[in-house]
């Protein structure tokens, strides 16, 4: 195991923290805001991932297709959420769960239908199909782009919640939703407005992943899961444990993946290392999630009230 | 001789003190009262009592025994029983199997799986007791769903007193009572407390002067007065911050 | 003079409707190798044992989520470790149905326990992500386990035998399966008005009002949690008997979803709804995947209706008349 070796795995960690938060983001503001649990935010980045591969398909275009993600999820989101999720906002939780994973069915049974079984496939745009040299090292442009731009989404969210007014509405709904809305402002397209922004987020990710994952029917169930570790460890409906959960999931669960497999054939005999490691690499995320609910049931970051 | 200690109690939420160093105690048959503006910290105080909020300093004992660190379910099983202010019952079922729940807890176990808890006779005629005390044993096999609210909290008093206990945190019991009905409740705590100790927080003054043996004034988290009726009403300090202009309700 | 009998308002009293569905439902399922056999179509008595499977893994879940609120997104991975415990003894040679029973309950009681331990701690959103990490986590565990297939599941020589009689005829297992689903039916309907279950839904309803009342509620959820785990891990012996294999997605999450469904769909917080919801959906399922393979983008927004409209689900519409009824009733006399 060499520095490089390490570093390299470590910035694909990164990487995919950085994609974690894009959709984290969008979930915990769901589920900080309205008290809502949305499933269903798998598909929206799966639906972004797929309207961004055909609009790359046909055009060439990776701005284009950027557009055609971020636009395709926002909208079918928000009509998702008109039409069905926002009577569900003063329901519990029970019925959120259940109404979204009937969403899930039906938009992977869709992408089935319109695209077919198979994966579809989408290359990185030329500009970014090179490396860029990090320490020396030679790491993918395409990657190292995702980092750039999710931490630029960062920024940008970070401003929009706590320097704006529509920001400042937010926050102030998430705690006190019957004062926002005695004062005149239209909670109901307020809520509408955070749930776009939540699908408009899946969306992007949805388009940075496409490149590098297989686009394919029930591609946003696995790293919806990942998204919900994040959020519970990272503190529901913060956008800072969102962020510095998404890195620590991402970080611990590459560099897991990657290097526990040879760690363990330390110390366990080969056949043994070979069929725990795996196994045991992909509990890894579980189990931190597990010990931080123990210690700290609030998440690692929670909001701050007050 | 003294049910319940209380030394030093603080709790902290972030930079608001809720409980700023509370020194209180109840002995066997008084009622000691405490009385404070709203945001004075009464419920939290009563949640720390009964076990639900942890303090960050203070010790509490029980009859002489050290409680602080002691689970809810365990205080109650000592003998710390507590009303809540907003009605804390089991809509699903009728009156007198919300009172029987109430028992249960207190007769040992609940591992059984196969015997009805509607068959234990035993439970029946307590719970069945309990009712009466409160004036509801006519309304014992309503579904708590269709009681008026006056009547939840008459229930909510029945399943406080069912189990026996020794100690009463009594908080706002009359809130949102009619007059019939909160005339009930003083004559109901009248003939109770020589048989019990009791904490009552109220905002019912009337009640509060009428059934007090001492009565505890809180003001942000601090107790800033605590005495007689008598000692309560001359008190220049607790008339500025509390009762202001206004006489008390003689 | 001694005082009146309680009743707990879930509980009708007369021969409502829901109670002639029940009668129907159970006295129907008796009868389905009868019939099958009399109309000579044998693949139903495949279907109808599935469905019995799925009731049976239901009611276990429903021990918890109807009646405890606990909502488990995880439990189908009790149901795998029944279908893997059959499977992995029966790699090795051991055919036998009670070893593998014993094997199976052992195994699903200790990871209960332990899950259940943990999860606990947390309630309502929390638990069920947890709950469905812990489930995630078993499923990647199945898949790594090459030696027992991996992804592609264990194939099942032969059934389970119990010395007495074994599981080979698709009636004999059909049999086997309705007693078991019928006793499960009979025995939660004691559980629920017995102390322990009047404590779980106490629990469900106000468990701080609960704790104050001097029960260590964590204790009677965690029994109720591995109670309910069991009746899973009976199911998932059944099923890997039936389908001659065991697979992860037995225990992929979709499939806990699927059991809530049935749940829902049937009346949560009775005891016959979430069998009721169960035959249900999969006679919908084999309806619809007969008229096209995309039958799911019905069942994606048929859940979605169902949650938005009929939340107390067709059977437990018909307990709520019947208690409404019988309240009446008593009101009047």
């Amino acid at each position: 195991m060499t520095l490089g070796l390490f570093l390299t795995q470590a910035l694909n960690g990164v990487q995919l923290g950085i994609l974690l938060f894009l959709l984290a983001a969008g979930l915990t503001l769901v589920f900080g805001i309205m008290n809502f649990v949305n499933l269903a935010h798998g598909s929206l980045y799966m639906m972004g991932a797929y309207f961004a591969a055909t609009v790359f398909e046909r055009t060439g275009s990776f701005l284009l297709a950027g557009v055609a993600a971020v636009l395709g999820a926002l909208i079918v989101g928000v009509v998702v959420e008109r039409l069905a999720l926002m009577r569900l906002y003063r329901r519990d939780h029970l019925d959120q769960v259940l109404a979204t994973f009937g969403l899930i069915l039906f938009f992977n049974e869709l992408v089935r239908i319109v695209w077919g079984p198979a994966s579809v496939y989408m290359n990185a745009p030329a500009a970014l199909s090179g490396t860029v040299s990090l320490f020396g090292l030679p790491y993918p442009s395409y990657r190292f782009a995702i980092i750039g731009v999710g931490l630029l989404v960062g920024l940008g969210l970070y401003v929009l919640i706590h320097r704006t007014r529509i920001g400042m509405l937010i926050r102030a709904g998430a705690t006190h939703p019957e004062i926002v809305a005695a004062l005149g402002v239209n909670v109901r397209r307020l809520n509408t407005l955070v749930f776009g922004l939540g699908a408009a987020l899946a969306g992007l990710a949805g388009l940075m992943a496409g490149p590098i994952v297989s686009v394919q029917p029930g591609m946003g169930e696995p790293i919806l899961i990942l998204t919900l570790v994040v959020i519970v460890t990272g503190g529901v409906g913060s956008i800072r444990g969102a962020f510095y959960g998404a890195l620590i999931v991402g970080i611990v669960d590459t560099i897991g993946r990657a290097f526990l497999p040879t760690l363990l054939r330390e110390f366990l005999e080969r056949s043994l290392a070979q069929a725990a490691g795996p196994a045991i690499a992909s509990m890894l995320i579980y189990v931190l999630m597990a010990v931080v609910l123990a210690i700290r049931p609030q998440g690692l970051f929670p909001v701050r009230h007050g | 001789m003294t049910l319940l200690a209380v030394t030093g109690l603080v709790k902290r939420f972030g930079g608001l003190v809720a409980t700023d160093g509370v020194d209180l105690t109840v002995e066997a048959g008084e009622l000691h009262a405490v009385i404070g503006p709203n945001g004075a910290g009464k419920t939290t105080l009563i949640n720390q009592l009964s076990g639900e909020i942890a303090p960050d300093a203070g010790t509490l004992r029980f009859a002489d025994r050290d409680i602080t660190h002691e689970p809810v379910y365990r205080r109650a099983l000592l003998g710390l029983g507590r009303s809540y202010q907003i009605t804390s019952v089991f809509p699903e079922f009728d009156a007198l199997t919300n009172v029987m729940l109430a028992v249960q807890g207190h007769t040992g176990h609940s591992f059984a799986f196969w015997r009805a808890l509607a068959a234990e006779a035993a439970l029946v005629e307590r719970a069945h007791a309990a009712l009466a005390e409160v004036g509801l044993a006519a309304r014992a096999r309503v579904p708590v769903a269709a009681l008026a609210h006056g009547e939840r909290r008459q229930l909510e008093m029945a399943m406080t007193l069912a189990p026996g206990p020794r100690l009463l945190l009594l908080d706002e019991p009359m809130a949102g009572m009619s007059l019939a009905e909160s005339e009930r409740l003083v004559e109901l705590l009248a003939r109770l407390k020589r048989s019990y100790g009791i904490l009552l927080v109220e905002h019912d003054m009337d009640a509060v002067f009428k059934l007090a043996d001492r009565i505890s004034v809180l003001v942000y988290g601090r107790v800033i007065a605590c005495g007689t009726a008598l000692e309560i009403r001359a008190n220049a300090d607790v008339r500025t911050a509390y009762l202001g202009e206004q006489d008390p309700v003689a | 003079m001694s005082a009146p009998r309680p009743v707990d308002a879930a509980t009708p009293r007369r021969l409502g409707a829901s109670r002639v569905v029940a009668a129907f439902l159970l006295g129907g399922l008796a009868l389905v190798p009868v019939i099958a056999s009399a109309i000579g179509e044998p693949y139903y008595v495949t279907l109808f044992t599935r469905i019995v499977v799925f009731a049976l893994a239901a009611s276990g879940l429903n021990l918890i989520l109807g009646y405890g609120a606990m909502v488990s997104f995880g439990h189908s991975m009790y149901v795998g470790i029944g279908a893997y415990a059959v499977g992995i003894l029966a790699y090795h040679g051991v055919g036998n149905g009670w070893a593998q029973l014993a094997v199976a309950l052992l195994v699903g009681a200790l990871f209960a326990l332990v899950i259940g331990t943990v999860c606990l701690r947390t309630s309502g959103v929390a638990f069920i992500m947890i709950t469905l990490a812990f489930a995630q986590m078993a499923y990647f565990l199945a898949i790594s386990l090459k030696q027992y297939g991996g992804d592609d599941g264990l194939s099942i020589a032969a059934r389970s035998d119990f010395g007495v009689f074994t599981l080979e005829s698709n009636t004999v297992l059909y049999y086997v399966a309705y007693v078991l689903l019928a006793a499960t039916l009979f025995v939660s309907h004691r559980v629920v008005h017995s102390r322990f279950g009047m404590v779980l839904r106490g629990c469900r309803v106000n468990e701080r009002r609960m704790a104050a009342l001097g029960f260590p509620t964590l204790r009677y959820r965690l029994v109720a949690y591995v109670i309910s785990a069991l009746v899973c891990v009976v199911a998932g012996v059944l099923l890997a008997n039936l389908a001659k294999f065991a697979a992860p997605s037995y225990m992929a999450w979709q499939a806990s979803g699927d059991l809530i469904v049935m749940i829902v769909l049937g009346g949560m917080g009775t005891i016959v709804g979430p069998a009721a919801g169960a035959a249900a959906l999969l006679v919908l399922e084999e309806i619809l995947s007969g008229w096209t393979t995309h039958w799911m983008i019905v069942l994606g927004p048929l859940i979605v209706l169902i949650v938005l409209t009929a939340k107390k689900g067709f059977y437990g519409v018909l307990v709520e008349r019947d208690a409404a009824r019988a309240h009446a009733e008593r009101e009047t006399r």
